[in-house]
């Protein structure tokens, strides 16, 4: 079909196969003489391996480790940091020592069993607060803003200052679909396919690793069944552990992480601590801020030091703040490697610097969203590394909307009598600003990225889309042939687009950073044109398109200045919720929220990232929780975990607002990230306003909420 | 031997009674169709109809089949309910990385099967035995809501 407006929906590519279950997953394939893998892992934090014991092997079964990599033992990230195999010390519960391959499972988990190992262990460090009380091992660190000696000087002048620390755990991807990574060799050739989101990452890592030309790999990505950034970094490891044990053993070698693994050995969310000191004047006025985020690295670098960055742009909020500084480090801990996961160091912040906002809103006696209104960045104001935001912002708009559907002030009269005859339930509403910033930070797109994006129009004149973007399942098979089959003036159905492969699509960089639609699809939208320009019905034509930089202030990563991103997307949440003060719990009430990505590609696919994402967001407030108990990883299933069932969760209602950005194919920005991040402060304000009690970390769960009432009443004794 | 009906054939199989149903599905019959998110009973990918009743298929040992009616995605798509469900799901856009999505359909029409009308919350308690991390579930809610009107007396 041909759609009039981009945005109005259409039938998702992929959905037939999908909803009958007959598209191949990786683990749904199998090959002849395919064998399997299985990783002997770590069952200490931190030490050296002093010997190994392997077991008698039955034929046919083998054993992989470091000595088997023609190439670095490193998985090639940022950092040479991060081993394939560890060679001689281990540095977390779950490390990969060696791999043992063969055809049958139940034997490999044997063998693995029999495998005796000794170790010298060694004082490890396993939480971030020993890793702040020592401060030795500082992965990444970057420090902005006005200078420390001028904020102590207005500190010394102010009426109050206020100093806070927030704190935020673990949060796990639990994409339904496991990791799974296939190696299969071919005339001297490796080819790796499975769940991916950046098909040249683990291109790059595997000739590193193999030590191989370009053209000796390549890599195919699976129908992947969930990303968020969990299989962002991570699956480049699992392909070298298949790729080099596929070249040892000449044979199709198959990795595949069940639940518990999975759960226990894959990057996670950064936990945090974020330290806020504030200046007030006499009604409550900021008059300077400084804030300090720590990020606990886990125990290798990955992507860590791209993390700080983000959660350092984003730890202002979308506030003005005068006089502003941020610093920010990455502490390495002997702890399971942390990673990518959907707003990459955003949520944190955002978590962050809205809760201490709500709180600083409470001193100053005002209204949390009254306070936070004040502050709010209009266009053409400095971002805090003095960029500009530059686009139309559309926030107070938003907000004076959802006031209005919310019937805001009705509510919270309302709640409050509520509250006041009900002495067991409670009911609050709250609010959460917040923005993200599309693509990636700085020049990255310019320097790193490249991105190249090809189109091939056949004889038969149908359009192949070549890019090596992955659709996870956020639907970009769908949205970026809308968006190439519109500038052609084809119907949708004409524009093919397989599962990417290196050896037939040019790098057009990763499916991260809420970069594809804007990016990508603006490359497409481009290609699309000038192929439409020069069509020859009846002839083989191929385009290809290369990134432009459009340039603004100029970014620089050393003093961290410059326009940091783009374009920006922007979002408000108002969620109400009801608490039982007798156990904790919180049930989700109305959810309404409002979002600026420019303008939707596919209004239905927007919806389905914006509930997708909120309920995240959400669970990531008040209901996921991951533990790490001397570098153990304790949750070992998803009920142990908890993310949210269908129970949970509650209708969202969703408005978008046009507000087309030029880089972006018809105005289009970022979407995927952006709705993830309000839904933990949100949430964390509507309990802070039914229970007229502050909280300093995420998630609030029950035990938090309970402990933190029968403190409250222990002081209103003490008070007695 | 266990002797059991799939998919509305009679099939039997010499494998050992304590061996997983999703694994002989997966398997000996090549019905990839139920997925393993956990193997653990957790998650409801691998959701399949037994007597009618959505049972996750990673929880039961193939020795308490003997005599019993198994339907799989496979089966079930071959069904009218399955077109309406399939065209609901689409237009409301309950599917996004697709791998709980079969076992999701199922989950439906054993709650459409015994229960043609059901209220938001009945659905919401229905499907409550599958996850889904992509959609928020607030679509695949949509779906079967539509699902109810669009197939007017075929639960």
């Amino acid at each position: 079909m041909i759609t009039k407006d981009i945005s109005q929906s259409v039938v998702k590519k992929d959905h037939v196969d999908k909803v009958a279950g007959q598209l191949p997953y990786i683990s749904d394939v199998k090959m002849e003489d395919m064998l399997y893998g299985v990783l002997f892992r770590s069952p200490i934090a931190y030490g050296k391996v002093l010997s190994i014991q392997y077991p008698t092997l039955p034929e046919g079964y083998h054993v992989i480790g470091a000595e088997h990599i023609p190439g670095g033992n490193f998985v090639k990230i940022l950092v040479p940091d991060q081993p394939i195999f560890a060679n001689e010390w281990v540095n977390y519960i779950g490390e990969p020592i060696f791999m043992l391959v063969g055809k049958e499972l139940k034997v490999l988990y044997q063998l693995l069993d029999e495998v005796e190992v000794e170790f010298e262990e060694h004082e490890a460090t396993y939480t971030l607060d020993d890793a702040i009380g020592k401060m030795t091992d500082v992965m990444a660190t970057h420090e902005f803003g006005e200078s420390l000696q001028s904020i102590e000087k207005i500190e010394q002048e102010a009426y109050q200052i206020i100093e806070e620390e927030y704190e935020t755990g673990y949060q796990e991807h639990v994409y339904l679909e496991p990791q799974g990574m296939l190696g299969i060799y071919q005339e001297d050739k490796i080819q790796v396919q499975g769940s991916m989101q950046c098909l040249y990452y683990i291109k790059n890592a595997l000739i590193s690793a193999l030590a191989c030309d370009d053209d000796e790999v390549r890599v195919i990505q699976s129908p992947t069944g969930g990303g968020f950034g969990g299989k962002e970094d991570f699956p480049s490891m699992m392909a070298c552990h298949v790729a080099i044990a596929a070249q040892v053993v000449k044979k199709p070698v198959m990795l595949l992480f069940d639940r518990s693994e999975d759960l226990v050995v894959t990057t996670k969310r950064h936990p945090s601590k974020i330290k806020y000191k504030t200046a007030l004047d006499k009604e409550g006025n900021i008059l300077s801020m400084s804030t300090e985020v720590f990020l606990d690295g886990g125990a290798n670098t990955g992507l860590s030091p791209v993390v700080l960055q983000r959660a350092l742009l984003n730890s202002a909020g979308v506030y003005k703040i005068p006089h502003y500084h941020a610093k920010g480090y990455v502490l390495k801990t002997n702890t399971v490697p942390n990673g990518a996961f959907r707003g990459f160091g955003a949520p944190q912040s955002f978590a962050g610097i809205e809760s201490h906002m709500g709180h600083l809103a409470r001193i100053a006696g005002k209204d949390p969203l009254e306070y936070k209104r004040r502050y709010l960045v209009k266009q053409g104001d400095p971002t805090i590394t003095n960029g500009r935001f530059r686009d139309p912002v559309f926030m107070e708009d938003m907000i004076e909307d959802l006031l209005e559907t919310m019937k805001y002030r009705e509510t919270k009269e309302e709640f409050t009598r509520f509250n006041q005859q009900s002495p067991r339930y409670k009911k609050g509403i709250g609010t959460s600003l917040f923005l993200h910033g599309c693509g990636f930070t700085g020049s990255g797109e310019r320097d790193h990225i490249k991105a190249t994006v090809k189109l091939l129009k056949t004889k038969e004149d149908k359009v192949l889309v070549k890019i090596s973007n992955s659709d996870m399942g956020q639907g970009i098979f769908t949205t970026l042939s809308k968006i190439v089959a519109q500038e052609l003036n084809v119907p949708y159905e004409e524009i093919l687009f397989p599962y990417p492969d290196t050896k037939d699509v040019p790098d057009s960089g990763p499916t991260v950073a809420s970069r594809t639609t804007m990016i990508v699809g603006k490359l497409l939208e481009r290609a699309a044109r000038r192929l439409k320009e020069q069509w020859q019905s009846g002839a083989e034509q191929e385009i290809v398109e290369h990134y432009v930089h459009e340039e603004m202030i100029p970014w620089d990563e050393k003093t961290f200045s410059g326009d940091a991103y783009p374009a920006y997307s922007w979002g408000v949440n108002m969620v109400e919720v009801e608490v039982d003060s007798l156990t904790g719990n919180v049930q989700l009430g109305e959810i309404h929220a409002s979002f600026d990505i420019g303008k939707a590609i596919d209004e239905r696919i927007v919806k389905g990232q914006i509930d997708g994402g909120m309920a995240q967001g959400l669970a990531y407030g008040f209901m996921e929780k991951m533990t790490s108990k001397q570098g153990k990883i304790q949750q070992r299933s998803i009920t142990d975990y908890g993310p949210p069932t269908s129970m949970d969760i509650v209708h969202i209602e969703s408005k978008l607002y046009d507000n087309p950005y030029a880089g972006g194919p018809y105005g289009a920005k970022g979407v995927g990230e952006l709705t993830l991040i309000g839904g933990a402060p949100a949430v964390q304000s509507a309990i802070e306003d039914a229970l007229a009690v502050s909280f300093y970390q995420i998630p609030i769960t029950p035990e938090v909420i309970i402990e933190s009432l029968e403190k409250r009443e222990g002081e209103a004794v003490d008070k007695i | 031997m266990i002797k059991f009906k799939l998919n509305g054939s009679v099939v039997e199989t010499d494998a050992l009674s304590t061996v997983r149903l999703l694994d002989l599905l997966r398997e000996e019959f090549d019905l990839i169709g139920s997925k393993e998110g956990c193997g653990e009973g957790e998650c409801g990918a691998c959701s399949v109809l037994v007597n009618n009743l959505v049972q996750n298929s990673c929880l039961i040992p193939i020795g308490a089949l003997e005599g019993a009616e198994v339907q799989t995605i496979e089966g079930y798509s071959q069904t009218p309910q399955y077109q309406v469900l399939n065209e609901c799901y689409a237009t409301s856009g309950g599917v996004q990385c697709g791998f709980c999505t079969p076992g999701m359909i199922i989950a439906t029409e054993a709650l459409l099967s015994k229960n043609p009308n059901p209220t938001e919350e009945e659905i919401r308690e229905g499907i409550s035995g599958n996850l889904c991390r992509c959609t928020g579930y607030n679509m695949i809610v949509d779906a079967i809501q539509l699902a109810v009107k669009k197939g007017d007396g075929l639960w």
